[in-house]
């Protein structure tokens, strides 16, 4: 392995972790509270329920394996 | 000391104290048992690389612009903050084995022994793990200061949160003279995990556009809602595995 894809790989492993569904989740969560902020709509709610839905999914694929 | 500040300090406490925990377990398993020597050069040498890391990008973090800032780190903070309170749920219900600091102790021990010390006064083995270990939790030291900081413009109260938390623990260390097995880790990572995700939640938002109603303010409701819900799924997964139901059954319910 080079050192360039091994730190590439660190840098993978440090910023998205070993969900990487929960970061994609994440960053899916704020755009759509950015594009609901735009709107008339109050936009607060949007990340807080998104963390709830990301960690009771990712809570249910740790516990199948 | 206002409340946001105080929340602050105690974020970065706690999250800091974590990652000096897991770096003096290392310093202590090679200095132990290979060289204390080389060991406290490692960690001289990775103190000033970091010296110059943060050096070099504290300037640039607070020069972009406050909603840049915020949703970038308010994502980084909640992807940290939801991985780390899900291995504290798993590991606090039972279904993950818990950080055992004195395990890890006992195996970075036994690869220190097990690598052939090298001829001469200078340990490079104990070195280089002292090296990487402190370099590696020092920078997530040094990024959770600077993010928490620079977002709150109070990098000084980040600074010296993170300093006594690196304080204590290694006088907890010098004192108990063990791999401090006797933090409760995984309480400590439940209560960081909870801190870094409302405060990732929070700044994530906000930056984004959205207004939370009540302003700062929301943050003393979505801290103490978040840990309930936690607390409560860790129940609920205790009950389940006790009962013999599928795990994936109850939270999919």
């Amino acid at each position: 392995m080079t050192k360039l894809k091994a730190a590439a790989l660190a840098v993978w492993d440090f910023v998205v972790g070993d969900d990487w569904l929960v970061a994609l989740g994440v960053a899916v969560a704020i755009a759509v509270t950015a594009l609901v902020a735009d709107s008339a709509v109050a936009a607060w709610w949007v990340l807080p329920v998104a963390v709830v839905a990301l960690l009771l999914d990712s809570l249910r694929r740790a516990a199948r394996r | 000391m206002s409340g946001q500040e105080l929340g602050l300090a105690v974020a970065v406490f706690l999250a800091c104290s974590v990652e000096a925990v897991e770096a003096l377990t290392i310093v202590l398993a090679v200095g132990a048992t290979r060289s204390w020597r080389s060991a406290f050069a490692g960690v001289g040498a990775a103190t000033v690389v970091l010296a110059a890391l943060v050096a070099a990008l504290g300037p640039a973090l607070t020069a972009l612009p406050i909603g840049v800032l915020r949703v970038a780190v308010g994502g980084l903070l909640l992807i940290f903050g939801l991985q780390w309170l899900r291995k504290a749920i798993l590991r606090a219900a039972g279904l993950k084995a818990v950080h055992d600091e004195a395990a890890i102790f006992a195996e970075e021990s036994q690869a220190a022994r097990a690598a052939a010390l090298e001829q001469g006064a200078f340990d490079g083995y104990s070195f280089t793990v002292a090296f990487k270990g402190v370099l590696l939790e020092g920078l997530e030291v040094a990024f959770i200061v600077l993010t928490f900081g620079a977002n709150q413009h109070h990098i000084g109260i980040a600074a010296a949160a993170a300093a006594a938390a690196v304080v204590v623990v290694v006088l907890a260390g010098a004192a108990a003279r063990a791999p401090l097995s006797r933090v409760p880790e995984n309480t400590l990572k439940f209560g960081v995990g909870i801190m870094l995700t409302a405060f990732g939640t929070f700044w994530g938002a906000e930056g984004a556009g959205a207004s939370w109603p009540g302003g700062d303010a929301a943050l003393l409701v979505l801290i103490p809602a978040l840990a309930i819900f936690a607390i409560t799924t860790v129940a609920i997964l205790r009950r389940a595995s006790a009962g013999g139901s599928g795990i994936a059954e109850v939270v999919k319910a």
